[in-house]
């Protein structure tokens, strides 16, 4: 056998970034047309009567939330783990036969539950809870999926050079322990085929439909529990393993703080988990759990804080690169716009704001800038880093870059700031009563108002999606180029004009 | 002293603890400044930055240091 150098083996990491893309652009896509629909609602049958039970709003708006969370989010985080992993651990996945198997055997079983949760959504399989929608066999699926990123987790530590993990690999292990337990314990459920009537007649279900373990408000507190940290585990803590990494390398600065770092993790840990409670303010749960949720929730700007000021603070004395790097602005304005979210989030979880906030479009504003600003940012600043290393090749285009750094960020101001005035003006006028206690509108009254804000909203994501082919297509040249670089031991990416 | 008081006794009790717990980790990380292994936690930052297959760990595994 020829006696090559050692040198880390990303196969695993380029097949998820390929996942990464391929499901952004289904996700995001998804989005855009239903967030055209609800501004025109002709779409909703623009493919014709007969596929409208497939292309309406309601059918469709699962596909979208699981295939950015699920499948854009994840990949991603699959991704950038096969790449970090490696790098910080200094071992490669060539030296483990078995790591590698495990790797590529994770890859096809999620495009295998991929295609399973698309195909099943599609016909209108469903068990109706929120990012939860995904009947028994495919959750089932997806707990092995999952178990086999553990061991290549756990494998990689186990066979790894450098003895400490770095605070990037408590941040995955973090989204590995967190995804598992909430995934398990919120789809306890029984197919209807198991579950008799009291008559005691049998055979009445379906093998495909299943109903939860949880009763009444003990479900809905135990999704909202999933619900909430699945924010948390999916989109959080591992967005922080990857900003953790690729901000100090791709600018070269040690982490301003590593034990800020270390503390912020610990505080994140102890409080998330219990602020899922302020999606049930104002319901059947127990009043003090909601304050609880609510109190939890202003607690957790802290931890927050703590790391995206530390993220930061890492460019301290090197800010004219942001300025010459379109690669750092995304970063930076991914830990801005986290700083933006987890501040907007505790005021609309305080009681008196959320009597207001509660189920308009301020909510899904707010989880936009999340998503499109830190979620979507960061993803893509990391595998703008990780394309020049896996690839070898120079990133095809910096201009390119620019571009749609400008485009996408002006898709999610549009995005927001259009939610905000809809939201407040939903809030508002659901609430506005006469002096004898009349409502003052009634509910169509509020769509008539909402129309053009919708319609900006819509845009909003039209332009972040735009943004997204110009990201694809520079990757795919990228990919395809000839201008081989050696970038494994550079920090700044190597770009073309 | 029913359930429900007694869990609200144990939640009050839990939240002072871990409240304590996590500002003694405060003082210990910017007390000690070093880990119980003598290495600067701020040192741990090369982990990300020389992150080459052959670039020297900040603190390797031991059956490495035999070799």
């Amino acid at each position: 056998m020829e006696n090559r150098p050692l040198e880390y083996d990303y196969t695993v990491a380029k097949m998820f970034m390929l996942t990464t893309i391929i499901l952004g652009i289904v996700g995001m896509a998804i989005g855009v047309f239903i967030a055209f629909e609800l501004a025109f609602p002709g779409l909703n049958t623009v493919f014709g009567e007969g596929l409208a039970e497939y292309t309406n709003f309601s059918r469709l708006r699962p596909l979208h939330t699981d295939a950015v969370a699920f499948g854009f989010t994840v990949s991603g985080i699959f991704a950038t783990w096969f790449y970090v992993g490696q790098r910080v651990l200094k071992v490669s996945m060539a030296e483990s036969k078995f790591l590698m198997f495990i790797g590529k055997l994770q890859f096809w079983l999620y495009v295998i539950g991929v295609a399973a949760v698309v195909v099943s959504l599609f016909m209108g399989y469903t068990t109706s809870k929120e990012y939860a929608e995904f009947e028994w066999p495919i959750d089932i699926a997806i707990v092995v999926v999952w178990v086999l990123w553990g061991v290549s987790i756990f494998g990689l530590i186990g066979i790894r050079r450098e003895k400490s993990l770095y605070i990037s690999v408590w941040y995955y292990i973090a989204t590995f322990l967190g995804v598992a337990m909430l995934y398990l314990f919120n789809n306890m459920e029984v197919p209807t085929m198991l579950a008799t009537s009291p008559a005691g007649e049998g055979a009445i279900g379906d093998w495909m439909h299943s109903v939860s373990m949880y009763a009444g408000t003990n479900d809905a507190l135990v999704q909202w529990w999933y619900g909430h940290n699945a924010v948390a585990f999916v989109f959080t803590v591992p967005i922080i393993a990857m900003i953790y990494y690729f901000l100090p390398k791709e600018s070269g600065q040690a982490i301003y703080s590593y034990k800020l770092s270390l503390l912020s993790f610990w505080g994140l840990m102890f409080v998330y988990l219990w602020a899922g409670g302020h999606h049930l303010l104002f319901s059947t749960v127990p009043d003090w759990m909601q304050t609880m949720g609510s109190i939890f929730s202003v607690i957790l700007i802290l931890p927050s804080w703590g790391s995206a000021i530390n993220m930061l603070l890492t460019m301290k004395g090197e800010w004219q690169q942001v300025a010459a790097s379109p690669l750092i602005k995304f970063m930076v304005l991914a830990s801005t716009f986290y700083m933006f979210s987890t501040l907007e989030g505790p005021i609309q979880a305080i009681k008196s704001v959320n009597a207001i906030a509660h189920f308009t479009d301020w909510i899904v504003g707010h989880v936009h800038d999340g998503t499109l600003g830190w979620v979507g940012f960061m993803i893509i600043a990391a595998l703008y880093h990780m394309a020049p290393r896996v690839f070898k090749r120079e990133l095809y285009s910096k201009s390119l870059m620019a571009a749609q750094f400008w485009i996408q960020t002006l898709g999610i101001v549009l995005y927001f700031t259009s939610m905000w005035i809809a939201g407040i003006t939903q809030g508002m006028m659901w609430r506005a009563h006469d002096e004898f206690g009349n409502l003052a509108y009634s509910f169509i009254d509020t769509v008539d108002v909402l129309h053009p804000y919708y319609a900006l909203r819509g845009t909003g994501g039209l332009l972040y999606l735009a943004g997204f082919f110009i990201f694809a297509y520079n990757i795919y040249k990228t990919w395809t180029s000839n201008k081989e670089v050696d970038a494994e031991r550079l920090n700044a990416s190597p770009m073309g004009a | 002293m029913d359930l429900n008081e007694f869990a609200a006794y144990g939640y009050f009790f839990l939240v002072v603890f871990l409240v304590v717990g996590l500002y003694s980790y405060i003082y210990h990380l910017y007390k000690n400044r070093k880990d119980a292994t003598g290495v600067d936690y701020e040192h741990y930052s090369n982990m990300a930055l020389h992150d080459d297959i052959d670039s020297t760990p900040v603190k390797p595994v031991s059956h490495e240091k035999e070799n």
